[in-house]
């Protein structure tokens, strides 16, 4: 296999083109990245045969897609942060029409105070959209993550959008040496998109009509049911994917020395890569620590991670985002799996590089070192002390 | 009493040079928007200043006045919010053509319907800059840039078009036409009504040099040519700038 060194962005938006999408909508900024810039440029090369919208708003871009989707295309969007948040309303309107679309959501902060750098509050926003939402660990994975998500998302079964999220400026800003997927190889993993169920007169159908309090529960109550199923599918693809091209990031979860460890920390996105190093260098000290990936965050795996945490005794779940007035989210989530089951570990929540703060080895030793000798609780991590006391 | 004069009053000197490039024309318009409120001798602590996202949008934080600087596309709904909430101010909206024209053309359209009495200031530099150079509403058509690499396919908004069946104040002007500029905005200051100067102004880095323009220099003499001066007109043609003003 031969790599190509190019940006996380430009990789991602080469995999989306051998996905053939045949209609991207895309506004430019609020704050946009390069991969629908790298998309529009294959277009108008005619290296994609693909319809590209300029549109005037993520809210926009977020409905032509839906309209091209429901028209029996497959259809391609991305954005970021406050584009995110203007999409949201769409989105839920995309699940609830059962429509497959893929869309990259780059992680950064939300507004107010602007800020535009990484953390993962945008995505987790819309946690409870109805879309499956993927998380990237490095740019290797952020590329590959988009043709498994085309298959998820079309698979009769699911039909159900896929969000795949990836870390922004860390992953779509930075260079890597990446195995690109080509045309061919593309093809043999992802047949067309065949929808059963889409807009022609020969065969009229409404999307998204008015339902009354008789039937509206039922189309969460199915969304719900398929989200279980989309655990099997998710694990399925990946598993696919690793025969096809030998390569495998983890299905729903991904584990990195969990087996025998005592500690394990808890995370989503690039991060995984920092506490990789940590846990290497913590072992090599005798040290047993490991790390659990959580790659889809919807579905959430409660399953999985039991079966992989069972025997630990202390977590430390690391995350960039908060529910305000409740904490960690993801540390809220981990806490839920262990509800009900006979022996509970220690769990600690730590919130840290909120904005773009630096998440450096020195705040994950100091997260380790807090849980080592903390009661469960949860905390920011990395304040800046003078602004606090100011 | 703030016994202070000139334009320099309404700026946040201590936060200079501002961020933008240079060359751009943002800070030149941005003076003169300093100049019109010393003018008409505005109060500082009645006059707000509110802007949307993008390198205009900066402006809003070096203006020594009350600001906001809201979501993209927001500025003119917020800047509304607060005209309704306490009528003695002087509410002045400062952003980009993406910004009021793209994502926020839909707020422009009932602004101009409600005739709320605020005054926008857009700087009308045809494309997304702060982003690196996308296409805008007003990009021309056949423009190359980031996001229409083999030229845009759509045509601009022309933005007087909207005024035609309300009553309200347009004008269009440039970075060029210094005194011209300073007239529209202080006229659109002083309109009771809802009042929109459209500054057609340089983004040498993200847009003009693709364009084949040398430096700002060029795109300011280019203004220079184009564009002749029509008053009071009923409408303004592509190589006009000059105000539109209806009665209030
Ligand atoms: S990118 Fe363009 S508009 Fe923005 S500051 Fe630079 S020259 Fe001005």
């Amino acid at each position: 296999m031969s790599t190509t060194f190019i940006e996380g962005s430009i990789a991602v938006a080469k995999t989306v083109g051998v996905c053939r999408p045949q209609v991207i909508s895309a506004y430019p900024i609020t704050p946009q990245t390069h991969i629908v810039e790298h998309l529009s440029e294959l277009v108008a090369n005619g290296e994609l045969k693909c319809e590209y919208v300029n549109v005037e708003s993520e809210h926009s871009a977020a409905s032509v897609v839906l309209g091209a989707s429901a028209t029996g295309a497959r259809t391609y969007t991305a954005t970021t942060s406050q584009g995110f948040l203007l999409m949201i309303e769409v989105l839920f309107n995309i699940a609830g029409m059962r429509l497959p679309i893929v869309m990259t959501c780059v992680n950064r902060a939300v507004s107010a105070p602007i800020n535009i750098w990484n953390d993962q509050q945008d995505s987790l926003t819309a946690r409870d959209s109805g879309w499956i939402q993927l998380y990237a660990e490095d740019n290797q994975e952020a590329s590959d993550m988009h043709l498994q998500a085309f298959k998820i998302a079309e698979n009769k079964d699911i039909m159900l959008p896929v969000m795949v999220c990836m870390d922004g400026f860390i992953l779509t800003h930075s260079f890597d040496p990446i195995e690109l997927i080509t045309q061919e190889q593309a093809d043999k993993f992802l047949s067309p998109f065949t929808p059963q169920y889409y807009l022609t007169p020969k065969n009229p159908l409404s999307f998204g009509t008015m339902v009354g309090p008789d039937g509206y529960m039922e189309t969460r109550y199915f969304i719900e049911k398929t989200m279980q199923v989309s655990l099997q599918v998710i694990s399925d693809v990946a598993a696919d994917f690793h025969n096809q091209f030998g390569r495998f990031q983890g299905g729903l979860i991904d584990t990195y020395k969990v087996e025998d460890a005592s500690l394990v920390l808890v995370a989503m996105g690039s991060i995984i890569g920092t506490i990789k190093d940590i846990v290497d260098e913590l072992r090599a000290k005798g040290q047993k620590i490991g790390v659990l990936k959580v790659r889809s965050y919807r579905p959430f795996p409660k399953d999985e991670i039991y079966k992989a945490l069972s025997h630990v005794r202390e977590i430390a779940v690391v995350e960039k985002a908060v529910s305000l007035g409740y904490g960690g989210i993801l540390a809220n989530e981990i806490k839920s799996v262990f509800y009900g089951k006979p022996k509970t570990p220690k769990i600690n929540g730590y919130i840290l590089g909120l904005g773009g703060r630096d998440i450096t080895i020195d705040t994950i030793h100091q997260v380790i070192k807090d849980s080592v000798n903390v009661l469960s609780e949860e905390k920011f991590i990395g304040l800046n002390e003078a602004l606090i006391k100011r | 009493m703030d016994k202070e004069s000139g334009f320099k009053r309404y700026l946040k000197l201590d936060l200079l040079p501002t961020p933008w490039c240079p060359g751009c024309g943002n800070g030149i318009v941005l003076k003169t928007i300093c100049q019109a409120f010393d003018e008409l001798d505005l109060p500082k602590d009645g006059t707000v200043v509110i802007s949307g996202i993008g390198c205009a949008g900066r402006s809003a934080g070096f203006f020594n006045l009350d600001s906001v600087h809201t979501a993209h596309g927001r500025a003119i709904p917020v800047a509304e919010g607060i005209k309704y909430a306490n009528d003695a101010l002087h509410v002045v909206v400062v952003s980009g053509d993406g910004d009021l024209l793209g994502i926020g053309a839909n707020h422009l359209l009932h602004a101009i319907r409600r005739k709320t009495n605020i005054t926008v200031v857009c700087y009308a530099n045809e494309i997304y800059a702060m982003t690196g150079g996308q296409a805008s509403p007003i990009t021309p058509h056949n423009t190359k840039t980031l996001t229409t690499p083999d030229g845009n396919p759509d045509y601009p908004t022309d933005v007087q078009f909207l005024f035609k069946h309300h009553n309200g104040y347009f004008a269009r002007t440039s970075a060029y036409h210094l005194n011209h500029m300073k007239k529209c905005i202080t006229e659109s200051l002083e309109f009771n009504g809802f009042s929109f100067v459209e500054v057609r102004t340089m983004c040498i880095v993200n847009y003009g040099r693709r364009l084949g323009y040398k430096n700002s220099n060029e795109m300011l003499m280019h203004y220079k040519e184009l564009y002749k001066i029509n008053d009071y007109a009923e409408e303004l043609a592509q190589d006009e700038i000059g105000i539109i003003k209806s009665s209030s």
